[in-house]
Formats: C-alpha cells, structure tokens, sequence
C-alpha cells in the first residue's frame, strides 16, 4: 500500500525538501514570498481578513481561530506589541513541532513577520523547549540568515517595516505551554498560569499586547497567503479547515509523522496510514490530545478527524498525539499513568488542580491494586467533574478527561477491576496471582528461600506450592526460578 | 536547601558574575542565566543560586522557587553517565515502566539520585521524539531504541 495516497504535506511541505540551514534553498520553495507580498500590498485588515477566511484554528490545542485572534491583538492599540511562537510542546509522544523547527524553521519565522505586520508588532519571541537542541540551532541560524538577506531586522524590504526575532528556552514545565504560564516564564518568573481575562491579546508579555500562536499553526500561514485562503478553506471539514499533522505511535505498525486533511477517519489513518495494529493484536483503543485528551475505541474509528468531532466524542484533538493501543493494555492503568503526569506538572497554584488530582491518581492506584470498591467508581467521576469546573488553568480543566472518557468507553474494565479483582489485559500485578506449574516445578527450594513471607510450601524435589493468602506478589521467586515454573495469572 | 556544602572558587564566582552580566544583570533573564549556569556546572547548588542573587538583585528564595520550579534545573550533581529513561507515551505503552524498573534495581537508586560512586545517575523524562524507537533510554548523548528489561545490563557493561 501507498503510504503516500492519503496524506497532503502542507504544515510539512518543505521538511526533508531542503537544508534546513540553508535559506537559499528554502527561498527556491518561496520562502518570504508570501511575506514580500503582505507587507508590500496589503493592508494589516486585509491581510487579516484572509486570515479569517481560511478557517485556520489554533493547532496548540484549543483551535481558536487564529484571525480572530489576529484581530484583537491588532485592535488594542499600545507602544508596543509582541509576537510570540509557542514551541514548548510538552504532550509526552508528541514531536510535530520539533520537526517543522528542525525541517523548515524559515515557514515559522515568515510566518511570525506576517503576524507582526498585521497585528503592529515589533518583536518576536520563540518560547522553544531546552530539551531540543537541534531545532534551538536551527533556529538561531536560520533567523541570522533572515537578518542577512534583510528579511528580518529594521526597514524590511524598504517597507519601513521593522521586525526581529529572539529565542526564549523553557526548561521543562508542561504547565508551561499554556499561554499565560509561558509569557510570565519569558519574563523570569516561575511558569504559573493567571486567570484570563486579560488575554494575552489585551495585556500579555510586560503587559503589552501579544499574539501567541502554535508552530504549526504558524507554519500554516505562508501557504495560505501563497494558495489563497478559498484553497485553503477547501480542505477539511464544516468547521475544522486545512491539514493537521498527528504524531502516530503505540502498538501500530507504521509509527511517525503523519500530515492527513481534517476529516480523515481514526480508521484511515491508523489503518491504511498506520498499517494496522503490530503483531496482529487487536485494536482497543486511541488517545488523543494527550494528557488532557481521551481513549476512543472501535465504534469511534469512522468518525471523521477535526476540532469538534473529537471533542463530541469524548477526546479532543490536542496538539496531535495519537496513541493507539492494543488489547494487553489496562485502561485504567492508562488513566492512571496520565494522572501521574498531572499530579507532576500542575504547578500547584490552585487546589483543585494540585489536591484533586493527586486524589483521583490515588483512587486510580487504589483500583489497580485491587483494593477499590464501587463507591470508588463514583468518587473519580464526582472528583473528575469538580476539577473540570473549578481548575484555574487548562491543565486542570482539561486532566480529568483520561479518566472520564476511560470510565465512559471502558466501564466493563472497571468493573473487572473492582468487582472481580481481575485486570483483563493482564497489567496490574496487584490483581494477578503467582502460580507454580507443577510440572515444571523440579523441588529446587529456591523459591521458598527467597520468598520473604514464607508464602513457598513444599518438600525438596516435590512441587512446590505458592498460598495466595499470604503472598505479597513480590515477583522474587518467579525470578529466582530457573526452571520457568513460576508464572503470573 | 542542598546539605552537600560547597566552596565555591574565585573562579567559579567571577565566571557566574560574568555570566549575569553577559545578561546585563537583568532580572528577567533569569531563566536564561540558570540555563547558562548549569551548563557551566552541571547543576545549580545553592552557592552558585546565592552568587546569581547578588549579581541579579534578585531575593535567593525566588530563585529557589524558579530552580525547583522547572524540571529541566537541579541541584543535585549528575553522574558521570546520566542515564534517562522516556516515559513519555509511545515509550509507555512499550514497556517503559518495566525498564526503568530494571534500571534502578541494577543501579540500585531511585529516580533523581545518584550512585554512591558517581557514575550513574538517573532520571526519567518526557518524549525525546524518537517514539518510533520506543521504549528509548537515553545515557548522556548515546540513545538506545526498543530496549527490553533484558537489555539493560548489557547497556550499564558499555560504561563499566
Ligand atoms: C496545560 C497546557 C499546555 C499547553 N501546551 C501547549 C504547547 O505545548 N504548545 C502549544 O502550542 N500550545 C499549548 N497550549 C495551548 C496554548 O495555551 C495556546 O492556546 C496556544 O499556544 C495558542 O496558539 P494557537 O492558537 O496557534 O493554537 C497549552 C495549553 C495548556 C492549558
Ligand atoms: S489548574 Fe493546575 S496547572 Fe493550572 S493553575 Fe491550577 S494548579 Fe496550576
Ligand atoms: S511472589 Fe513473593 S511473596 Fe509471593 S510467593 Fe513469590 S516470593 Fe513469596
Ligand atoms: S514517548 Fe518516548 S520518545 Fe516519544
């Protein structure tokens, strides 16, 4: 099968085209064509209309409409005004950024100096993660580059029109990523987020005005301009336009980029694109959106891809990480390693985010151990909902969503887990029992030696027996036993 | 803060002065100085925090807050071989946890410590964006893709 057939490279139509680290060759591909052209022909409004035309939305995660928000920052008048790229991508699986960073910084920095001409900016920052250090160089040469050729820095192009770009370096605080929190990182401090309004666009970095956009996002604007915003709008859904690139991984075969028009199905793109579940295994379910999206199963495979679908179905569309899963993974096991990113990156500025999510890992924890109950099942829900409505950033609002969608699509996983004490796919060593085969069993007394509780009965050279009612499910015998003989169930 | 004392040299004070002023003294480049700072010694203990103070004007508590605010700073020294195990998704859903298992019962520390002898240290982070290679380990510059519990003895032997 054809990789190729139902992919369109449009946020990645330069990466592995051209060297990165050579302007000349991006230029060949029309690099600052686009930008020659709005800031020599048009007015701020009218290429701001364009904008608004396309449909484009915030790949960052919250698919605002990125005219829109053009606008406002355009409309609040100040001395001065900033542009700012959010490339802190913390969704744990997820490199899209990275890679147009890496592939075609230039789309980015274009891209930048459109938005600044429209909204009346004169600088711009890249918040970009210290944990990439190629994009970081990439980058630095690549708006030296710019400066050389007059594409950035004062009088651009004899417009008159002055922009330039610096570099600002995360150090690794998911909580970051979201826009508040990561302008008063810019500005030294610690990355907590503040209550909006003020947006960004009204008061952001220093109090000024500021547009803060995704990479991607940005990297979809020269091609707007290049193809016009009817092109553009073409692609995709009602209400979700353009492309938006997923990063695949998990148990597929095919895992990497991928670059699919809004609407392309779960289905097409984890099976044709994806090539199917590894192994042969069957599919169980997809998380999208990351740690504030959800699992989808099967019966959401037809459903076609964009902004409001994925939201209907439970999940949402995040930044772009796609995870499939198969059936040897514990649901609930999922939910819980998502709550254990949380509890780690909620910068603890309020309770709800800071205490209610270390209770729902903890009720998670309890459940795999075998030890929850049915109340348990109604506590997450209830604590879920609380902290959705009451979190102050998007970190909280959106954490409970692991659970909630896990508790929705896999309740009978649940249940399995509270009621029979059973982890059907087999992951949750609480619920599991360790057995000796007897047949493989040769009366060594390893085991029996090892076992801390003296859980091991048996005379030497007979079979040797485990009594579940004192083991602790260590797992020390099963590796002491040479012979294979111990399993868990 | 750190109980490990140390003394700083002349040196290593006149280096994070210059630093600072590298950034001319600006308090909202705080972030960037700490991210220099460490490069220079590895990690920021409380006397090189109590330097970059005087220099930025800045209160020591605020850049404790801002130090043990971001992951990416620490204040405890790395071993020779930092050892990061990603427990970002694709590497979860591969098997990481039990790695990261394997690592710290052979190295005989927990997730942030390291060894008595200072050559291994360890630590876990998110998505170094080879999921396609997952579960990864990472030990300084070297990545090691779809590793296995079984794997991980050999990869310790390589620094041995
Ligand atoms: C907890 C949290 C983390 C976020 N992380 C990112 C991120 O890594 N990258 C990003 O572009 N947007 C992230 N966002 C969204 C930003 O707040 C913001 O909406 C986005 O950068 C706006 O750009 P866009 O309109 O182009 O999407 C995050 C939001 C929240 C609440
Ligand atoms: S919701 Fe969580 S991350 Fe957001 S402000 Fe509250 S504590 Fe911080
Ligand atoms: S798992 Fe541990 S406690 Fe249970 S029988 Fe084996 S050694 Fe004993
Ligand atoms: S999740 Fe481990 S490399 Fe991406």
């Amino acid at each position: 099968m054809d990789k190729k057939i139902k992919q369109l490279r449009l946020v990645l139509r330069n990466c592995g085209f051209i060297d990165p680290e050579n302007i000349d060759e991006a230029i060949a591909r029309d690099a600052y064509l686009s930008m020659g052209k709005v800031i020599t022909e048009m007015h701020p409004a009218e290429a701001i209309k364009i904008v608004k035309e396309s449909g484009l939305r915030g790949r960052g995660g919250g698919g605002f409409p990125t005219g829109l928000k053009w606008e406002f920052a355009c409309n609040n008048k100040a001395d001065r005004k900033y542009v700012v790229c959010n490339a802190d991508e913390g969704d744990p699986g997820a490199f899209m950024d990275r890679s147009v960073l890496e592939g075609d910084p230039h789309s980015v920095i274009e891209a930048m100096a459109i938005c600044a001409y429209c909204i009346g900016a004169g600088e711009g920052l890249i918040y970009i993660r210290a944990e990439y250090p190629l994009a970081i160089k990439r980058l630095k040469t690549a708006i030296a580059q710019a400066r050389e050729y007059g594409l950035l820095g004062k009088n651009i192009l004899g417009t008159g029109f002055s922009f330039d770009i610096e570099l600002r370096y995360g150090a690794g605080a998911f909580v970051c990523g979201e826009e508040t929190a990561l302008i008063h990182s810019m500005e030294g401090l610690r990355g907590e987020p503040t209550v909006k309004p003020p947006f960004p666009a009204e008061s952001g970095y220093h109090g000024k005005p500021t547009n803060v956009n995704n990479v991607e996002t940005l990297a979809c604007i020269p091609v707007i301009f290049s193809k016009g915003a009817d092109w553009f709008s073409k692609i995709g859904t009602e209400r979700s336009k353009g492309t938006k690139v997923f990063a695949l991984a998990g148990k597929v075969n095919n895992v990497g980029l991928v670059e699919v028009p809004m609407g392309t199905s779960l289905r097409e793109v984890i099976f044709e694109i994806g090539g199917g579940i590894n192994n042969d295994r069957k599919f169980k379910a997809v998380q999208t959106g990351g740690p504030s999206g959800g699992c989808l199963t099967e019966e959401h495979l037809d459903t076609p891809i964009d902004f409001d679908n994925l939201i209907e179905a439970g999940s949402m569309m995040g930044s772009g990480g796609m995870i499939v899963m198969d059936e040897d993974d514990c649901m609930v096991s999922v939910a819980k390693f998502y709550l254990d990113f949380t509890v780690e990156e909620s910068c603890g500025k309020c309770a709800p985010c800071r205490i209610g999510n270390k209770r729902l890992y903890e009720l998670l924890d309890h459940i795999c151990k075998g030890k929850g109950d049915m109340a348990d099942l109604d506590r997450l829900r209830n604590m879920s909902e609380v902290i959705k409505d009451t979190a102050l950033c998007g970190l909280g609002q959106t954490s409970p969503n692991p659970v909630l969608s896990t508790l929705d699509n896999f309740y009978d996983e649940y249940l399995a887990h509270v009621m029979d004490k059973k982890c059907p796919a087999g992951q949750c060593r609480g619920l599991m029992e360790f057995f000796i085969i007897e047949e493989n069993c040769v009366g060594c007394t390893a085991c029996a030696r090892v076992c801390p509780v003296n859980a091991i009965a048996g005379e030497r050279k007979e079979p040797h027996k485990i009594n579940k009612g004192i083991c602790i499910k260590c797992g020390a015998c099963m590796e002491k036993c040479k012979f294979d003989a111990i399993i868990i169930q | 803060m750190s109980s490990i004392k140390i003394e700083l040299r002349k040196q290593d004070i006149e280096k994070i002065r210059e630093i600072a002023a590298s950034f001319g003294n600006d308090e909202q480049e705080l972030i960037n100085v700490l991210h220099k700072c460490q490069e220079h010694f590895g990690y920021l203990p409380a006397e090189v925090q109590e330097v970059i103070s005087e220099a930025l004007q800045v209160p020591l508590a605020k850049i404790y807050g801002v130090v043990t605010f971001y992951s990416f700073f620490t204040m405890t020294p790395k071993g020779q071989n930092p050892v990061s195990i990603c427990m970002g998704t694709a590497c979860y859903v591969r098997g990481a946890e039990k790695v990261l298992e394997e690592f710290k019962k052979e190295l005989e520390i927990e997730v942030g410590q390291t060894t008595d002898d200072g050559r291994f240290s360890l630590s876990s982070l998110r998505c170094v964006g080879a999921c396609g290679l997952a579960p990864v380990v990472m030990v300084g510059d070297k990545t090691y893709g779809r590793v296995a519990p079984d794997d991980v003895k050999d990869i310790l032997k390589e620094y041995s």
